[in-house]
C-alpha cells in the first residue's frame, strides 16, 4: 500500500510495518505535513534512484543512498511508481541548502549543551595560553574579510602583527596564511598549515611569511615543510601563480613531498571500491583485483604515511611543522588531523575527536558540501565531489583497529560521522566553511550534531568498552599487511553482523560485570575498614 | 653431534628483515637441537633458538664486503638473515644445517631427546588425553547401523587408517577388503562424522582405481552398505574434492573417480580444490609476498591475487560449508597421517602440553550458550569473496611491527582472570563482614588484615603502557644538509621520496637485500624504529612493549 503526503517537500522517506507481519507502507514525508506520531526508525537520504523495471503493474525503483545502501522498492500501480520516483528525484537534488531536512528539522530530544557553543575557539587558545605565551588570538578575519575559509578567529605567532598577517594573506592561496594547527606540549613543537605560496614563475617572495613561518621555531632549531604535492605537481603549480617555499628563502625549513591524490582521483576511487563490494558475483581474484585497482588502499596508506612522518618530526625530530598542499583544504587537513590522533592523547577521546573534526575540518574550512554532495553512487561528473573526509575516518579507523585500547570511541562513532558528513538532520556539516554557515545562520536555525551525540544516552553507543587512557605517543603501521578494507562501511549492507554484534555483546558484559564486582568489593573494603577501626575505638 | 662442522661463531650479524639498517650482533652457536643466535648486547643478551627441524631452507647467498649472508627460512614462516663474515664458517653451518634439518631417522627428531620431565605416568595420560572411540561414542556410535572394525589390525588392510575404523554393520570384512584393493592406498571408505539427530554421517575413502573402464563389486557393495546405514536416506553424495579435469586426468593412471552408472544411488560431484602442488606453488608465492621489503599496497594485492591462495581457502570453506563441519582432530591427525604406536613409549604427546596450557588458546568470548555455539554455524555461503582476507597473524607471525598493538583478546583475558581474583575475593570480604558482625561485641578482629591490602584492585589500570616507536615513514628524516643556505638549490634539496621514484629508479629495489643506503624503504615496517632517530628516546620504548601489558 502506498500512502504519499503529496504537497511540498518531504525529506524522508519512511518504510514502515503497520502492524507485525504485515506489508510495509512507503511514506514520503513532508516537513510541513506533520504526520502525527510517527516514530522515525530509520532514515535515507537518496543520492540515486533509478527505475528498474515494470512488471504488469508493479514497478521498481532502486534507491541507492550516500551511506552506501541501496534499497529496493516494489510499488504497486504504475502511475503511483513514478509519482514516487520524480518526488524522490526531486527532492534528493534539492537546490537550495535552505530546503534541506536540518532546517526542517526538529529535535524530539531534551537538549543539555548546545552543540553550536561546544567548541568555540577560546576554549581551544585558553588550554593554549596555560603552557606557553608565545601565541596569540587573533581576530583579523572577523567578518572573513582577509580569508573566506577561515573561521573568525585564528592562532598565530604572538610576534607577528595583524599587519603582517594581511600580507602573508596575499602571499598565499586563496589567502589561507600560516596559522597554528597543533602545540605539542611534549617538546614545546608546533604544526603550523596554510595553503601553498604564490611564488609563480618569478620566484616572488614574501618577507612577512618567512618572518612569520620562522617565528614559529626555536633559535637555532629547523623545521620542516610538508608538501602534500609531488615535487612535479609543485612545479607545475608555479606556472598558475602558486608554488612552493624555495629553500634559498626560506634557510631554515626543509621541504619533504608526499604526494596524497586528490579530487576526482578519489572519486573514482571511492566509487570503484563501491562497485566491487556490490558485485556478488566474481570469483576470489576478481574480487582482489577489484580492491587493488580501486587504489583506495594505497590512497589510506599514502595519507597515513605523510601524517606519520609528521608526527616523527615533531616528537622524535622535535622540529616544528609546517603542512600545506595547494588550498590547504583537504589533503592538508587529513595530515594535520592525523598527525594529531597520533601524537595527542585528548585527540583519541569522545570529546576531543569532536574538538578536531570542528577545529580541523569544520573551522579550517574544509568544503564539506562540495565534497560530500553525492558520496559513491554519483552519476554525473561532479567536479568537487571527493571523499576526503571519509578517507580520514577510514584512516582513524585504521589505528583504532591497530591500538584497539586507546580511543574513547568505537568504529560506529566514525560511522555515525560519515553518515552525518554526508546526510544529516544536523546543521553541522552544512555549508562550505564558517563564512558560509554563518550566513546561513545555522546556529539559530539548526541543530548542532554535538547538541545530540553528546548526550549520555547516545554517547553509550559510541563509547568503547576497552578504553584506557593511554598518555603515549601511538605509531601506527603503515604496511600492507597492516591496512585493511574498512568493512563497517563498505560492506556494512553486505554482511551479516549478527554474530559479530553478539561477540561484541559478549565483550561488553565481560568488562561490565568485572566493573560491577571491583565496585563491590570496593564498597566491601570500605565497609570493613570502618567496622575494624570502630571496633579498635 | 658428528653432522656439526662448526658448533660457534662469532661475530655474526642477525639483520632485521625490515629493515636492513638494523641488525644484532652476536654469536652463533649450534647444538645437536637448535640454531642459537645471543646477542652481544651486555644486559639484554637476546637469544633467538630456532629448532633444527622447524628449518624448511638454508640459502647461502653471495659473499658481500661485509660477510656470507646465509637466509634461514623456517616452517613457522619465521625468517631468519644472517652475516657471518668468513666464508668458510658460513660454508660449514651451511652443511651442518642441510644436514640437521633433514633427520634421516626418526630418533633424531627432537620430540625423542625433549625432556619435559614427566614421569612415565603423565606421559601415557597424554597419549590418552584424546580416545578415539570415547570420539565416536559421543556421537552414538556404535549404534543399530555402525560398528567398529578390527579389519585393519596390525594396520593389515591400510597403513595410513588406524587400527579401529567404524564401518556399516552390514559391510564385511570381505567388502571392505576388497573395496580397499579398489582404492589408492587402499584407503577405503570408513566413518568421519554421524550425525546422531538425522543418522546422516560422513566417511571419507581415496579414489577409486576406476581407470576408464574398472568396476568392482565389493566398492559398490560398500557404497550401498554406507546407504543402508542411514534407513532413511534413498542416495548417497559421493563428493570429490579435486577439479573435474585432475579426476579425469588420473583416469589414463589407472584412478579416477566413482561412474555414476555403476553404483546405485549415488549423487557425483566435484568439488574443485587444488592439489596439494598446486597448493604448495600457492603458498611459495604468498609467503614471497610476505618477504617483499616494503612493498605498496599493489604490490601487496596484486601478489597475493597472484598466488591464489586466498581461491584455495574459499574453495576448501566452500566444500566444507557444503559437506557441513567436521571435526579437526579426527579428520586430520588420526587417519590422515602415518602414526607409529612405539613413537608413544618414548616420546611426549602434544595434546598434553596443549591442554595444561590451554590458558593461552582460550578464546574470551567463547560462550557455550551462546546461539552461534549451538548446532551447526552457518557461515556466509553467498560469495562475499572479501570475507577471505590475509591472514597475517599467521603468515606474517614474526614481524610484530605490522601487527594491532593491543591485543583485545589478552585484555578480555587479563579481565576475566581479575574478575575472577574480584570473586573470590568478594566470598572472602562477605564472610569476614558476616563474621565481624556476628563478633562485633567480643571486639574479635582477627582475619588476615594486610591480605586486602597489599593487594590492588584494578590490574590495569596503571600498566596499560604501551609504548611503541615510529616506524620508518620516510627516510627524509636525516639531519639536515650541512651547506650553508647561500648555496641552497631549492629543486635539489627538496626531497621527493615516492614509492614511484623509487621505483623508476631501482626496480628490483624489494627484491634486493643489500641496498644503496641512499635508497632505503619508505614505508613504515620496521616495529622498532629507524635507526636515524635521536637513541635516547628510542630507550625508553623497548620492542617488549608493544603488546599490551597487563
Amino acid at each position: 500500500m502506498l500512502r504519499s503526503c503529496g504537497c511540498c517537500t518531504p525529506t524522508l522517506i519512511l518504510l514502515k510495518k503497520e502492524k507485525l507481519g504485515g506489508k510495509p507502507s512507503l511514506y514520503l514525508i513532508s516537513n510541513h505535513c506533520r504526520i502525527p506520531r510517527m516514530e522515525l526508525k530509520k532514515w535515507t537520504t537518496t543520492s540515486k534512484y533509478q527505475i528498474k523495471r515494470f512488471v504488469g503493474s508493479l514497478g521498481t525503483i532502486i534507491i541507492k543512498c550516500k551511506d552506501l545502501r541501496i534499497i529496493q522498492l516494489d510499488i504497486p500501480g504504475m502511475e503511483e511508481c513514478l509519482n514516487i520516483a520524480s518526488s524522490i528525484e526531486a527532492l534528493s537534488t534539492l537546490d537550495s541548502v535552505t530546503l534541506m531536512y536540518p532546517f526542517f528539522y526538529r529535535p524530539m530530544f531534551e537538549i543539555v549543551e548546545d552543540g553550536w557553543r561546544s567548541f568555540l575557539p577560546d576554549q581551544e587558545f585558553e588550554l593554549l595560553s596555560s603552557v606557553t605565551d608565545e601565541w596569540r588570538l587573533s581576530c583579523i578575519n572577523k567578518e572573513f574579510s582577509v580569508c573566506p575559509s577561515y573561521p573568525p578567529v585564528v592562532i598565530v605567532p604572538k610576534s607577528v602583527d595583524d599587519e603582517a598577517l594581511r600580507k602573508v594573506a596575499m602571499f598565499r592561496h586563496g589567502s589561507r596564511f600560516p596559522v597554528l594547527s597543533y602545540y605539542h606540549k611534549k617538546n614545546g613543537m608546533v604544526m603550523m598549515r596554510s595553503s601553498q605560496p604564490l611564488t609563480g614563475t618569478n620566484g616572488r617572495r614574501c618577507k612577512e611569511d618567512e618572518k612569520l613561518i620562522n617565528a614559529t621555531l626555536r633559535p637555532g632549531k629547523r623545521g620542516y615543510i610538508i608538501d602534500t604535492r609531488s615535487l612535479n605537481v609543485a612545479q607545475q603549480a608555479r606556472a598558475k601563480g602558486g608554488g612552493f617555499e624555495q629553500e634559498v628563502h626560506y634557510p631554515q625549513w626543509r621541504r619533504i613531498h608526499k604526494c596524497i591524490e586528490r579530487f576526482n582521483i578519489l572519486q573514482e576511487s571511492l566509487i570503484k571500491l563501491v562497485e566491487a563490494c556490490n558485485d556478488q558475483s566474481h570469483n576470489m581474484d576478481r574480487w582482489l583485483s577489484k580492491l587493488e585497482a580501486s587504489n583506495w588502499l594505497t590512497h589510506i596508506k599514502e595519507i597515513l604515511t605523510a601524517a606519520c612522518l609528521a608526527a616523527q618530526c615533531i616528537d622524535r625530530e622535535g622540529a616544528s611543522v609546517l603542512v600545506h598542499g595547494t588550498e590547504g583544504t583537504d589533503s592538508t587537513l587529513q595530515v594535520t588531523s592525523l598527525a594529531q590522533i597520533i601524537l595527542d592523547p585528548r585527540c583519541r577521546t569522545i570529546r576531543g575527536f569532536e574538538s578536531l573534526v570542528v577545529r580541523e575540518w569544520l573551522q579550517a574550512g574544509h568544503p564539506f558540501q562540495q565534497r560530500c554532495a553525492q558520496s559513491a553512487y554519483s552519476n554525473g561528473k561532479q567536479k568537487w565531489e571527493a571523499p576526503v573526509f571519509l578517507l580520514f575516518l577510514d584512516c582513524v579507523w585504521q589505528i583504532l583497529r591497530q591500538f584497539p585500547c586507546s580511543f574513547e570511541f568505537n568504529e560506529q562513532f566514525l560511522i555515525m560521522l560519515f553518515e552525518h558528513a554526508y546526510a544529516s538532520q544536523f546543521g553541522t556539516f552544512l555549508g562550505n566553511n564558517e563564512n558560509e554557515r554563518s550566513k546561513l545562520k545555522l546556529p539559530q536555525k539548526t541543530m548542532s550534531l554535538w547538541s545530540w551525540v553528546n548526550r549520555s544516552e547516545e554517547l553509550r553507543k559510541f563509547q568503547n568498552p576497552l578504553f584506557e587512557a593511554n598518555s603515549l605517543v601511538i605509531w601506527p603501521s603503515v604496511a600492507p599487511q597492516s591496512l585493511q578494507l574498512w568493512e563497517g562501511v563498505f560492506l556494512r549492507w553486505n554482511r551479516p553482523s549478527k554474530f559479530l554484534d553478539e561477540a561484541h555483546e559478549e565483550m561488553i558484559n565481560i568488562i561490565k560485570y568485572n566493573k560491577e564486582l571491583q565496585a563491590k568489593v570496593n564498597a566491601l573494603r570500605r565497609q570493613l575498614a570502618e567496622m575494624e577501626t570502630d571496633d579498635k575505638m | 653431534m658428528e653432522h656439526i662442522r662448526m658448533p660457534k661463531v662469532e661475530n655474526v650479524r642477525l639483520l632485521d628483515r625490515l629493515s636492513s639498517r638494523k641488525a644484532a650482533l652476536g654469536t652463533l652457536y649450534l647444538t645437536a637441537t637448535h640454531v642459537i643466535f645471543v646477542e652481544n648486547g651486555s644486559e639484554t643478551r637476546k637469544e633467538t633458538w630456532v629448532l633444527h627441524s622447524q628449518i624448511s631452507s638454508i640459502e647461502k647467498q653471495a659473499t658481500t664486503a661485509t660477510g656470507c649472508p646465509l637466509l634461514i627460512r623456517c616452517k613457522n614462516f619465521q625468517v631468519i638473515q644472517l652475516v657471518i663474515p668468513q666464508e668458510r664458517d658460513c660454508h660449514d653451518i651451511y652443511i651442518s644445517l642441510i644436514r640437521l634439518a633433514r633427520p634421516v631417522k626418526y630418533e633424531e627428531l627432537y620430540c625423542f631427546s625433549f625432556n619435559p620431565k614427566l614421569d612415565k605416568e603423565e606421559r601415557e595420560q597424554g597419549w590418552k588425553l584424546i580416545d578415539l572411540n570415547e570420539e565416536y561414542n559421543r556421537m552414538g556410535i556404535p549404534n543399530n547401523y555402525w560398528q567398529i572394525s578390527d579389519v585393519n589390525r596390525d594396520y593389515g588392510v591400510c597403513d595410513s587408517y588406524p587400527t579401529e575404523v567404524y564401518v556399516p554393520k552390514s559391510a564385511t570384512a570381505h567388502i571392505i577388503v576388497g573395496s580397499s584393493k579398489f582404492r589408492s592406498r587402499r584407503r577405503f571408505p570408513a566413518l568421519s562424522y554421524f550425525c546422531k539427530d538425522n543418522n546422516a554421517s560422513i566417511c571419507r575413502s581415496s579414489q577409486p582405481l576406476s581407470g576408464f573402464s574398472a568396476r568392482c563389486l565389493e566398492d559398490e557393495q560398500m557404497l550401498q552398505a554406507i546407504r543402508k546405514a542411514n534407513p532413511g536416506g534413498d542416495f548417497i553424495y559421493v563428493v570429490d574434492t579435486r577439479p573435474k579435469l585432475n579426476a579425469i586426468a588420473n583416469r589414463a593412471a589407472g584412478k579416477g573417480y566413482e561412474n555414476e552408472d555403476n553404483y546405485s544411488n549415488i549423487k557425483f560431484q566435484f568439488i574443485g580444490i587444488e592439489n596439494i602442488h598446486v597448493m604448495r606453488n600457492s603458498l611459495q608465492k604468498m609467503l614471497e609476498v610476505c618477504e617483499l621489503k616494503s612493498p605498496s599496497m599493489s604490490d601487496f594485492l596484486w601478489g597475493l591475487e597472484n598466488s591464489g591462495w586466498l581461491k584455495h581457502i574459499k574453495a576448501i570453506m566452500d566444500a566444507g560449508i557444503f559437506i557441513a563441519k567436521v571435526l579437526i582432530e579426527k579428520d586430520w591427525v588420526s587417519f590422515g597421517h602415518k602414526f607409529n604406536h612405539r613413537i608413544q613409549e618414548r616420546t611426549y604427546s602434544l595434546w598434553a602440553h596443549l591442554w595444561k596450557n590451554r590458558a593461552d588458546y582460550l578464546n574470551p568470548l567463547y560462550r557455550s550458550d551462546h546461539s552461534q555455539t549451538q548446532g551447526t554455524l552457518h557461515p556466509q555461503m553467498a560469495p562475499c569473496n572479501f570475507l577471505y582476507k590475509f591472514w597475517s597473524g599467521m603468515y606474517n607471525r614474526f614481524e610484530k611491527g605490522l601487527h594491532p598493538r593491543q591485543s583485545v583478546t589478552d585484555y578480555l583475558m587479563a579481565v576475566k582472570e581479575e574478575t575472577q581474583q574480584l570473586e573470590e575475593e568478594l566470598g572472602i570480604l562477605q564472610e569476614r563482614l558476616a563474621n565481624l558482625q556476628k563478633s562485633q561485641l567480643d571486639n574479635d578482629k582477627d582475619k588476615s588484615k594486610q591480605q586486602d591490602q597489599s593487594k590492588q584492585l584494578g590490574l590495569f589500570n596503571s600498566s596499560n603502557s604501551l609504548a611503541n616507536t615510529p616506524q620508518e615513514y620516510s627516510s627524509d628524516l636525516k639531519s639536515f644538509p650541512s651547506r650553508s643556505p647561500s648555496q641552497g638549490d631549492e629543486e635539489d634539496s627538496a626531497l621527493i621520496l615516492t614509492q614511484d621514484n623509487l621505483k623508476s629508479s631501482d626496480p628490483d629495489l624489494s627484491a634486493n637485500s643489500d641496498q644503496e643506503s641512499g635508497v632505503e624503504d619508505l614505508s613504515c615496517r620496521s616495529p622498532s624504529g629507524g635507526g636515524c632517530l635521536p637513541s635516547e628516546d628510542s630507550g625508553k620504548d623497548s620492542d617488549e612493549a608493544v603488546f599490551l601489558a597487563v
